[in-house]
């Protein structure tokens, strides 16, 4: 079997986020970048079932600027086999991201495609859903627990009430859990064979589809902020203000 | 022209949530109509019927909808949504599950987890875990919306009197199969929606310390809630988990037991009416979103706290 996983660049998760003062966005110059932490998450199971033998060719690819290159050789040295970039130098919402990924999956020909449930940037959560629904194919959303049989996947997803267990028949779009796994780190020879693996180079432009993007940014602002609280010397203060001046307990 | 909302239940009640949603919806459009898809729900359509700020209640009652499964879920979703202009749901794991197929089907970009409503066309959703407002506006002629439940108040139960109107099921093959839904049982107010939370971190050392909170918790009748960090650290299961990975919860008051304020969990709560913090350590980044703080050690604290809330002759349920 053939697994496709997408991984995505973003903002680092421990990064503070800094508003233009213009509204037009958020500071990306000079800002530490990662592979969106759920996106690590995929590209593990993928290895991992790789790893089983039960997958034999995983194929890792990334949308977006050049340095989303980095995050296809991080996913390449973990043990992905090969990656596939596509040239993207501005934003494409998840609606076009998922047009593009459906062109790959038709090409590629894979049995399974893996990505993070939500990106950390824009947390749409709608990239698996849209591309398993523009495929005709069943999806696993929130997975924590995957069991590949051999025309099903058997998959534990996390709900708001707590764990619920599907099985989807193959081929499926399974959008992964922070707990599914523990990512593991690339080690230095494996860093290094990375850059040898082959990588495709693509550019959305040529894709065939349409990327115009529909929702219009107006403004981007900072959430209004608390205003400044107070320290409380003990606890029967804490329990007087709650009481008697929050009127909250 | 009108809105249609998705609700979500459990074909004998409807979930909480969905009263937050038709008030978001019905700041979208005056004419909100409600679509049921579900297995034996007549009490939901009742129910629904019922919600004064809804005028049409759709019911597509079959086996098929028994488990809302989005491959079942959405092709309905797509026929009935024909007449109207915005298809909404809450943004909950119900309906990040199903609306992108429904947005992909009708060739519409999605807008997710919106917080306020400016007009038809415009919202205001978080990105980058709350840390950043985006006002967008979306040219899709027809709209796919989640909303964030705990942005809008919850609508009123009764005094409406909506009709309800069957809606036929679309047979479509199966290509996936519920098994089974393990939720998670607790005498305490679901974390979502409960009025007073009460969360754990790191700082608490060891599973068992949780007894700590849970006291309060009972005392106080407060859902019980966690620090990523203390869930890796496996103090407490995975569905109390509250921040940008787990759930927003936007409660009258939160108390934040141990846990430092890392970015990831005051996405979470941050929003709460009222915070408090207790942390022993006086620089720790919760403090800064804290209507009050409380430096100590919290072994010494909680027990006292406790002890205070005992002496007091009422407390709020």
């Amino acid at each position: 079997m053939k697994i496709l996983v997408a991984v995505k660049r973003v903002i680092d998760y421990n990064v503070q986020i800094r508003v233009k003062e213009d509204g037009s966005g958020v500071h990306t110059d000079n800002v530490k970048m990662s592979t969106n932490p759920p996106d690590d998450n995929a590209v593990e199971e993928s290895v991992k079932l790789k790893e089983s033998g039960k997958v034999k060719e995983v194929v890792a690819i990334s949308i977006g600027e050049d340095k989303a290159q980095e995050s296809i050789r991080k996913a390449l040295a973990v043990g992905a086999d090969k990656g596939i970039h596509v040239k993207a130098d501005s934003y494409i919402e998840p609606l076009g991201i998922a047009k593009i990924l459906k062109k790959i999956v038709e090409k590629e020909k894979p049995d399974m495609v893996f990505l993070g449930k939500q990106a950390i940037d824009d947390d749409c959560n709608q990239t698996g859903q849209m591309l398993a629904a523009m495929l005709g194919w069943p999806q696993a959303t929130f997975t924590s627990k995957v069991n590949l049989k051999d025309k099903s996947i058997e998959i534990v997803r996390e709900i708001d009430e707590g764990l619920e267990t599907i099985e989807v028949n193959l081929p499926a779009v399974v959008s992964c859990d922070l707990r599914l796994n523990e990512p593991r780190f690339a080690s230095l020879p494996n860093i290094m064979k990375a850059k040898k693996k082959p990588m495709e180079q693509l550019n959305a432009k040529d894709m065939g589809v349409d990327l115009t993007n529909r929702i219009q940014q107006i403004k981007v602002e900072e959430p209004p902020k608390r205003k400044a609280g107070i320290k409380v010397a003990n606890v029967a203060e804490l329990v007087s203000k709650l009481k008697n001046e929050a009127k909250v307990i | 022209m009108s809105v249609l909302l998705v609700a979500e239940h459990d074909n004998s009640k409807l979930k909480p949530f969905t009263l937050n949603a038709i008030t978001a919806a019905s700041k979208i459009d005056g004419d909100v109509h409600v679509l049921i898809a579900g297995s034996n729900c007549d009490n939901v359509s009742k129910e629904v019927a019922g919600v004064p700020l809804v005028k049409k209640v759709l019911v597509c009652d079959s086996p098929n909808y028994q488990n809302y499964l989005p491959e079942k879920l959405a092709p309905l979703v797509v026929k009935v949504s024909e007449k109207y202009d915005h298809i909404v749901a809450s943004a909950n794991t119900f309906g990040k599950n199903f609306m992108p197929r429904v947005a992909a089907a009708l060739d519409i970009s999605q807008v997710s987890d919106i917080i306020k409503v400016n007009g038809p066309d415009t919202f205001v959703r978080p990105i980058y875990a709350g840390n950043a407002f985006a006002t967008v506006k979306s040219n899709d002629k027809k709209k796919c919306v989640t909303i964030r439940p705990t942005s809008f108040d919850t609508a009123e139960k009764s005094g409406g009197s909506a009709s309800i109107e069957k809606v036929e099921a679309v047979d479509i093959p199966n290509t996936s199969k519920f098994i089974k839904r393990e939720e998670t049982k607790s005498e305490r107010p679901e974390l979502g929606t409960a009025r007073i939370v009460v969360s754990g971190g790191r700082g608490l050392e060891s599973g068992d310390n949780f007894k700590l909170i849970n006291d309060i918790a009972d005392k106080l009748n407060a859902a019980v809630g966690a620090s990523r960090a203390a869930v890796d650290a496996g103090y407490i299961s995975n569905d109390h988990q509250v921040g940008q990975t787990g759930k927003v919860v936007v409660p009258d008051l939160y108390i934040a037991v141990g846990i430092s304020g890392a970015i990831q969990h005051l996405a979470g709560m941050k929003e709460s009416k009222i915070i408090v913090a207790i942390n022993k350590d006086g620089e720790a980044p919760i403090f800064s979103v804290a209507d009050y703080g409380l430096e100590a050690d919290l072994f010494t604290a909680l027990p006292e706290f406790l002890a205070e809330l005992n002496k007091l002759n009422t407390i709020q349920k």
